[in-house]
């Protein structure tokens, strides 16, 4: 049914993404499928790593960590954004493109009245994107 | 101290050689929600800046007299007592600069030996030039030549213009080469090398070292792990201060100017209730530019305005005296080559009315700017090697800014000299000093007055604007430990903060004496960026080349 899943992760928040992570991995399991993990950074030092090409280690890293846990064919891809805060939802959606997913596996938070200000990029995936998409919520 | 011996985690983007340090990004940072809206703040930055502002302009609310008395000494004291070293300063910018360019060190590439550049080189080019001097080109374009050849009389050269109005044949030649010369000076090589000192440090220390994009990242060398603690966060805290300040109070002091030229051109009435609306205005469409990003807002915005004041220069060059222009443009290039030395020699000198008045206000003025140029700067800059990045960024705008000078203030030379008694650029600013008018006096003597001053005006208050969104982004960057993916609702805080803060020193008064005060943090400064050459000059000498 489905051909690839993507998973988009916060490599700084990865703890909060425990549900989503097991929801994507069932998932792929069920439908005997491939999942990619898909990480938005910048060129700019961050709090995961310094450069980009840290980052993609260690995204590539956390995906053979997920494949190896759960029994499935992982793979990871990065993009860089300028102004991650406000190219989240295009990176995003690029990214779906780019790795030829047709099923989106992502977590968000539990809509609060900030959403009507700015949609959470859930919502906005959901809304744009030709892949089904999941939106696990988390706690 | 750095730990040189120490490549620290390998860097695949090709050589370069990451500082080794304790010190995680966002460790400071508190992360949480404030109702529905969520925060990634650097713990204490944020709130100090935020409370110290708030403080300050209660102060300025609260004594008026005293703030203004005391700044209104402060100013011109620090700018006459100090100006042999504002001077003698930025002459070691310039020429650490033109080294940097011609040694060896200017193959290192900012971001890694492989990186490729983030823009292309008219969207970079673009936005340096927006958020680094756009705003004072149309306010001084005009202004400034003019003045500097009747009135201030740079190096002793005499005014062409007599007491009585009457013109002074034998002075206009060599007055009018040193009005385009002396204002050449002013907005050529020294100041986009005071901006290319501050952009190289940040750069090199945030994408070649991999420490966060901050201004504190800058003195890793010579503090070492203490940038980590109180003395960064003093210098980050200095930097958010004469960054916010020098926005809102040049947002305020800007609203004055537009509204001004809408009562010149249009009869609008010049009132704060008109005032306040401009920067309501100006704010809430610089809003929507920080909203859509860096890529999507600013950057667009920037092109916008450098394509309105092309086709405004293109359009004064060939309603006015075309070929008088060109010979300007030549003959005013020429005599500030010829007089570069003797305009920047720092002592000795008698003209003390250009040199403390004008030459040692600009330092301080630009050097106060330079935390937030700088790093914005910086920032669009990845890719690029230093040799590229300092010939883009100290020649190409320092010949724009010729250009424009040279158009400008050569027109308006040539309107006042020619038609003395009739002129308008003479009576707003010879005559009497109404410099927010110059601009709007010298289209009037050109065809089509009406549609160019409407497109100058547009003008102001679009730079005003960019100067307001990048601003914004550079103090969110800042407040928030060097990240660059903070929650948005932080961006719209500061953008919407700074409004509030020009809005309300224009209605308490105050503007005047802040801005006084953001061009004395010049003075702390320019030994914080002659520190910045020194920690350049050591971190460059590790990256490979």
């Amino acid at each position: 049914m489905y051909k690839k899943i993507i998973v988009p992760v916060d490599l700084a928040h990865a703890g909060k993404l425990a549900k989503a992570l097991k929801t994507a991995a069932d998932l792929a399991r069920h439908y005997q499928v491939p999942v990619c993990y898909v990480g938005v950074t910048t060129e700019t030092p961050g709090s995961v790593a310094h450069t980009p090409k840290e980052y993609a280690g260690k995204l590539e890293s956390f995906a053979k960590e997920q494949g190896a846990a759960n029994g499935i064919e992982a793979s990871s891809h990065m993009v860089v954004a300028h102004d991650p805060s406000i190219d989240l939802d295009p990176a995003l959606l690029k990214a779906i493109d780019d790795v030829g997913a047709d099923l989106v596996v992502m977590a968000s938070h539990v809509p609060n009245v900030a959403d009507y200000l700015w949609p959470s990029n859930g919502g906005t995936v959901a809304g744009r994107s030709k892949a089904s998409v999941f939106v696990v919520r988390e706690g | 101290m750095t730990d040189q011996g120490s490549t620290g985690i390998p860097d695949p983007e090709g050589a370069s050689d990451i500082i080794d340090t304790e010190f995680e990004i966002g460790q400071d940072n508190l992360e949480g929600n404030v109702g529905p809206f969520g925060f990634d703040i650097h713990n204490p930055v944020f709130l100090v800046s935020g409370l110290s502002v708030i403080a300050f302009v209660i102060y300025a609310l609260l004594a008026p007299e005293q703030a203004g008395s005391f700044f209104g000494w402060l100013r011109p004291t620090l700018t006459s007592t100090f100006d042999w070293f504002f001077l003698s300063a930025a002459n070691v910018f310039v020429i650490f600069c033109l080294v940097l360019i011609f040694s060896p060190w200017g193959s290192v590439r900012l971001g890694g030996k492989e990186a490729s550049p983030d823009y292309s080189y008219i969207g970079w080019f673009a936005m340096l030039f927006a958020a680094g001097m756009g705003i004072g080109l149309m306010f001084f374009g005009v202004l400034e030549p003019v003045y500097h050849m009747a009135i201030s009389e740079p190096l002793g050269v005499a005014s062409p213009i007599a007491e009585d109005g009457s013109i002074i044949a034998e002075n206009v030649d060599a007055a009018k080469k040193m009005g385009l010369a002396a204002t050449i000076y002013h907005w050529g090589l020294h100041p986009w090398a005071i901006y290319a000192v501050v952009a190289l440090a940040l750069a090199l220390f945030s994408f070649n070292k991999g420490l966060p994009l901050s201004i504190r990242s800058a003195f890793y060398p010579i503090f070492g792990e203490r940038v980590w603690g109180w003395t960064g966060h003093v210098i980050d805290i200095l930097a958010v201060f004469a960054t916010l300040f020098g926005l809102a109070t040049s947002l305020g002091l800007g609203a004055q100017q537009a509204n001004a030229g809408l009562e010149y051109v249009y009869g609008v009435p010049n009132t704060v209730t008109v005032q306040v609306v401009l920067i309501i205005g100006i704010t809430a469409v610089a809003l929507i530019s920080v909203l859509r990003g860096l890529d999507g807002g600013v950057k667009v915005l920037s092109e916008i305005n450098m394509g309105i004041a092309s086709l405004l220069l293109l359009f004064v060059l060939i309603a006015g005296p075309t070929a008088a222009i060109f010979s300007d443009f030549l003959s005013g290039l020429t005599a500030y080559a010829t007089d570069l030395v003797a305009l920047s020699n720092p002592v000795g000198r008698e003209d003390d009315g250009y040199r403390q008045g004008w030459t040692a206000f600009y330092w301080a003025w630009w050097i106060s700017w330079s935390p937030f140029v700088g790093m914005f700067i910086a920032r669009v800059s990845r890719g690029r090697t230093v040799r590229e990045f300092l010939t883009c960024v100290l020649i190409i705008p320092s010949l724009v800014c010729v250009l424009w000078m040279a158009v400008f203030g050569g027109v308006a030379i040539d309107q006042v000299l020619s038609d003395p008694l009739t002129s308008a650029v003479k009576a707003n600013v010879i005559d009497a000093y109404r410099p927010e008018l110059s601009l709007f006096a010298m289209l009037e003597g050109l065809p089509l007055a009406a549609i160019t001053s409407t497109i100058g005006i547009v003008l102001v208050i679009v730079f005003f604007v960019t100067s307001s969104d990048s601003g914004s982004l550079v103090i969110d960057t800042i407040t928030a430990g060097g990240k660059v993916d903070a929650p948005v609702p932080q961006r719209v805080f500061w953008c919407t903060f700074e409004g509030l803060v020009a809005i309300v020193l224009l209605i308490g008064g105050g503007l005047g004496s802040l801005q006084a005060m953001v061009i004395s943090t010049g003075l702390p400064f320019t030994l914080v960026l002659l520190l910045m050459c020194w920690a350049i000059f050591k971190g460059l000498l590790t990256e490979e080349r």
